[in-house]
């Protein structure tokens, strides 16, 4: 075995300690290295059919035992569910939606609650970094091949390598995992079968919470995510001591991108369909969910004045989605586009601030400014609501508030304090590679002259808030619309009287996977600007609330653009 | 679909290391350093593949902050250092080199010379061959180290000697410093570059213990090797050894003839110019007529009075002996366009004579040969000095008057 000197009394007399060290039988000095476990016992066959209560090898010698990539992912949702709770999210979400939604899951994947199909076996490798095995089994795929077959986002190349920056995993080591499967995770007839993944940790959670109409969109559940009120980066972290993660195990659960709103969506929509799961409670007018409820959020956030309320429930019954129908999500419904609430509802207020102030760089400041003459001479009441002082209360909150957030995002911390390793040869580098960070951390922290905060900010669901108490006049909340509002035949309209469509015909989302096309130049920059407090607030992409706006607009003057064989971009209500 | 704005590691490490950047720039650095601390974790990633990875960075970026923030200490910089020395094998050379350098910027020499002679014993299999250059660098500055403890050793010497005292084991360090400084000097100026301290050093030391062999042959190397880059010091330094050593005025000449080829704004132009005016050859003297013009066509030497001096008293002998007007006349073509106005203006004229009598004399005597009398330099200088009655003055107005001719034949 090891066949060293020993560096006190040169003797070659080496014992094993307990926790798995050379020691000097004839002096007792500890050597520095440690005994690499290397069991070469295969798993042939040996399907666990129960998860929870699994038949579980004896400990191996490095203190690991065997767990399979489902047990860790079901971890992961245990974490995650337990933060949701701890947010105010109903027990029974935990308990019985998510856990629900888990087992069927692992039903349909076939990764337990089921009979084995025939055949089947897993070979794999218990412990890292046997190299004994190569020749005798040629068609096993190296780890260099199986990481090539990986769809994982981001690059490849530099995800590869977690040891350190000089380590290359070299043909010679075959597929390896802390966990029983993980090297077969990647092998191409699972695609199928919907692969777990961690970004589809959060698909589950959202589909849980909808299921559950609880009040948090899915912008909301990423935007705790990002806080770090929801476990996602580092997750493993809090994987038992015996679950060893190594090898291929990392490709699965170490993320090193945050997820993205269309793809935990997306997700979503599959698992629904895979799950197999019928129509989903419906969403109704009380529900948080309802484009009302969450107009009114979004306005009060954006710091809009109250009555605007009127009009967005007014735009929503006109277009008909504040119907059960279009709201409640439909697995596999291939007829209807399935609805992002939250972006549903920002669009729909983007729109009514377009009917009523038209944005179009001139209109709402022309209006603004005759509203700061009434207001001049009217004192008392709610006063008229302009235009001008709402955009530079907002501009100037959204430029700090977007500051803070571009300074976090250069900000994270990607890596926490339990190391990963490809491999155990790899190990000793990889800690030492940790502490000269650790070091450095605190070397530069001390000059920094920032005082770390201590815990991360509470959670909230508000972004942005507005006090009517301020005196200041910064919230705009009891604003009143009376200026730009005219009577006519007993109802309120807008006195302006024009409109302008964001597009004039839409793309199919099939051909290129968007309704419209957003680009910087073209539009007003009243409206980029609206669109950019929204994006803000629900951290997604400007293009998403546009396509959004785009299609709302098309279902409102639906009749108007079918009548004209010919229309123009500017169209009268 | 492609998700461009999505957030990744890298992406995000991207944008911490612009923050940093910016930091830096605008001397912000307790922000450089706060964001500094978030991207360390980039040295657990590997970016091969980067032309410099982010253990460079770290390095570079760590030691500017180091050294401009006010609370950092030099331990703080060594520790660091030490750090940066274990991350990267292929950089270890440079990075001690530079440590070097930084702790003789802060006057620390014998921790500079310690930290010169450990990075010297480094043994790294094949990475110690790569860094062979760096391995050079390295063994060069501690021969300067030597060197320098060498003079001090020798200065202390020197004054025990007048003292009467007799040191002989400062003399034998003195001795076995000066062997150490030779051979790593000398093995560094073999190579083809720029070592203008390091040729000094090794001169100096050859020239005390009398070897002026090796010393003008190790000088002649440095000026005439043409595989050493271009460097006028080479010829500035030769040029001053064979002075120092009396040799002929040909070798001088031949010297500094180099350097008016390569620098012909040199301040040893004027002596360059002394020394040809002086000689028997005509060829010689009309050299050093065009040494001075060359000289003074750059914007250093406008008021340089020594200059204008040469440049008077050669124009003036000529005029004399009336002989080689033709010189002037030919050094004179492709000036007489742009020397009036930046030499010889009516501002200028004024400004002399306010600010330096003897420069405004010397000038005005050139600019009355070639311009003529009435030219607006030589009829302002030349009134004020009369006015003031300075002597001088009056005989210049003389002599370019009688000369005027002179003028006509240059300028026709």
């Amino acid at each position: 075995d090891f066949n060293e000197r020993c560096a006190q009394c040169s003797e070659v007399n080496w014992g094993l300690t307990d926790g798995g060290r050379f020691y000097c039988r004839s002096c007792h000095n500890v050597a520095e290295r440690t005994r690499e476990v290397v069991n070469t016992d295969f798993i042939s066959n040996a399907r666990i059919q129960t998860i929870s209560k699994g038949l579980r090898k004896q400990e191996k010698t490095d203190g690991g035992c065997e767990w399979y990539v489902c047990e860790g992912f079901q971890l992961v949702l245990k974490k995650q569910a337990e933060a949701l709770e701890a947010l105010g999210v109903c027990p029974q979400m935990k308990d019985e939606i998510l856990c629900n939604f888990w087992r069927r899951y692992l039903q349909k994947s076939e990764q337990a609650y089921c009979n084995r199909p025939a055949g089947e076996t897993v070979k794999a490798l218990s412990v890292c970094d046997s190299s004994t095995d190569v020749d005798s089994e040629p068609e096993r795929p190296s780890l260099l091949h199986l990481l090539s077959l990986s769809e994982s986002e981001g690059d490849l190349q530099t995800d590869c390598s977690f040891a350190s920056s000089t380590s290359k995993i070299s043909e010679s080591t075959s597929m390896c995992s802390g966990s029983v499967d993980g090297s077969f995770y990647f092998m191409k007839n699972r695609k199928e079968k919907l692969r777990m993944t961690m970004p589809m940790t959060l698909s589950f959670c959202y589909m849980a919470l909808l299921w559950l109409r609880e009040p948090m969109t899915l912008s909301d559940l990423l935007r705790f995510v990002a806080e770090g009120h929801i476990p996602y980066l580092n997750v493993f972290q809090h994987f038992p001591e015996k679950m060893k993660l190594c090898g291929l195990d990392l490709k699965i659960f170490c993320v090193e991108s945050w997820p993205v709103y269309e793809e935990v969506y997306n997700k979503m929509l599959e698992l629904a369909v895979f799950l197999d799961l019928p129509r989903f409670p419906d969403i109704t007018d009380s529900c948080f969910l309802h484009p009302d409820m969450l107009c009114m959020k979004y306005l009060m956030e954006a710091n809009l004045p109250d009555e605007l309320h009127n009009w967005t429930c007014r735009v929503v019954k006109k277009i008909c989605i504040g119907e059960a129908d279009f709201l409640t999500l439909v697995p596999g419904n291939k007829t209807r586009r399935n609805v992002k609430y939250d972006v549903l509802a920002a669009a729909v207020i983007v729109v009514v601030l377009k009917i009523l102030f038209l944005l179009d760089d001139h209109y709402e400041w022309l209006l603004s400014d005759f509203a700061e003459e009434r207001n001049k001479n009217n004192k008392e009441g709610a006063p008229y609501f302009e235009f001008k002082k709402w955009y530079k209360v907002i501009k100037c909150s959204l430029d700090v508030e977007q500051k803070k957030l571009d300074e976090e995002r250069a900000k994270y911390l990607w890596r926490c304090e339990k190391p990963l390793f490809y491999s155990a040869k790899k190990k000793s580098k990889v800690l030492k590679r940790r502490q000269m960070v650790v070091n450095l951390q605190n070397q530069f922290g001390k000059l920094s002259g920032s005082v770390q905060p201590a815990e991360k900010p509470n959670p909230s669901s508000f972004q942005l808030s507005w006090f009517e108490e301020n005196t200041d006049g910064s919230c705009f909340h009891g604003h009143s619309l009376k200026g730009i509002l005219q009577e006519k035949c007993g109802l309120l309209t807008a006195m302006n009287p024009d409109y302008w469509l964001c597009t004039v015909k839409l793309c199919t989302e099939k051909l290129c996977g968007h309704l419209a096309h957003y680009r910087e130049v073209g539009f007003p920059q009243s409206y980029h600007f609206v669109l950019r407090l929204f994006s803000f607030l629900l951290r997604i992409q400007p293009s998403y609330i546009h396509d959004e706006v785009c299609v709302i607009e098309h279902k409102l003057f639906n009749k108007k653009l079918c009548k004209k064989p010919k229309y123009s971009a500017v169209i009268r209500k | 679909s492609s998700h461009e704005h999505k957030l990744n590691f890298r992406k995000s490490k991207e944008e911490c290391l612009s923050y940093i950047q910016d930091a830096m720039l605008q001397k912000q650095w307790k922000r450089a350093a706060d964001f500094l601390i978030f991207y360390t974790e980039s040295l657990e990633k590997d970016f091969s593949k980067e032309y410099m990875g982010p253990a460079e960075m770290i390095w570079r970026i760590g030691t500017e902050i180091l050294c401009h923030h006010s609370h950092s200490s030099m331990k703080e910089f060594n520790s660091f250092i030490e750090q940066m020395k274990t991350l990267g094998v292929k950089r270890y050379l440079k990075v001690c080199l530079e440590h070097a350098f930084h702790l003789l910027c802060n006057g620390l020499i014998d921790e500079a010379y310690q930290n010169l002679s450990l990075a010297e014993s480094w043994r790294f299999g094949e990475q110690t061959a790569i860094q062979d250059k760096e391995m050079k660098l390295i063994q060069a500055y501690r021969g300067l180290l030597d060197y320098y403890s060498w003079s001090k050793q020798k200065t202390v010497l020197l004054e025990h000697g007048q003292d009467g005292f007799e040191d002989f084991s400062v003399e034998q360090e003195m001795h076995s410093c000066f062997r150490k400084a030779a051979v790593n000097l000398k093995e560094i100026i073999k190579i083809p570059g720029v070592w203008d301290l390091f040729v000094k050093c090794y001169v100096d030391l050859l020239e005390f213990y009398g070897d002026h062999n090796e010393a003008r042959q190790v000088l002649s190397e440095y000026a005439y090797n043409s595989k050493f880059p271009a460097n006028p010091n080479a010829h500035v330094y030769l040029y001053q050894f064979m002075k120092r050593h009396g040799e002929s005025k040909k070798s001088l000449i031949s010297a500094l003839k180099i350097l008016h080829d390569i620098v012909p704004s040199h301040e040893l132009m004027i002596d360059f110019n002394t020394m040809l005016q002086k000689s028997k050859k005509r060829k010689k003297r009309r050299l050093g007529l065009e040494v001075i013009f060359a000289g003074l066509d750059y914007a250093g030497w406008k008021e340089n009075v020594k200059a204008w001096s040469c440049l008077a008293r050669q124009v003036k002998q000529i005029v004399i002996s009336e002989k080689h007007l033709d010189w002037i006349k030919q050094e004179w073509n492709s000036r007489k366009d742009w020397w009036p106005a930046f030499h010889f203006s009516h501002y200028l004229a004024k400004r002399n004579w306010q600010g330096n009598e003897s420069l405004s004399y010397e000038k005005a005597l050139v600019a009355g040969i070639l311009l003529g009398k009435d030219c607006k330099y030589f009829k302002y200088v030349s009134h004020q000095g009369c006015k003031a009655q300075v002597k001088r003055f009056r005989i210049l107005k003389k002599f370019v008057n009688k000369h005027n001719p002179a003028y006509l034949r240059i300028s026709g």
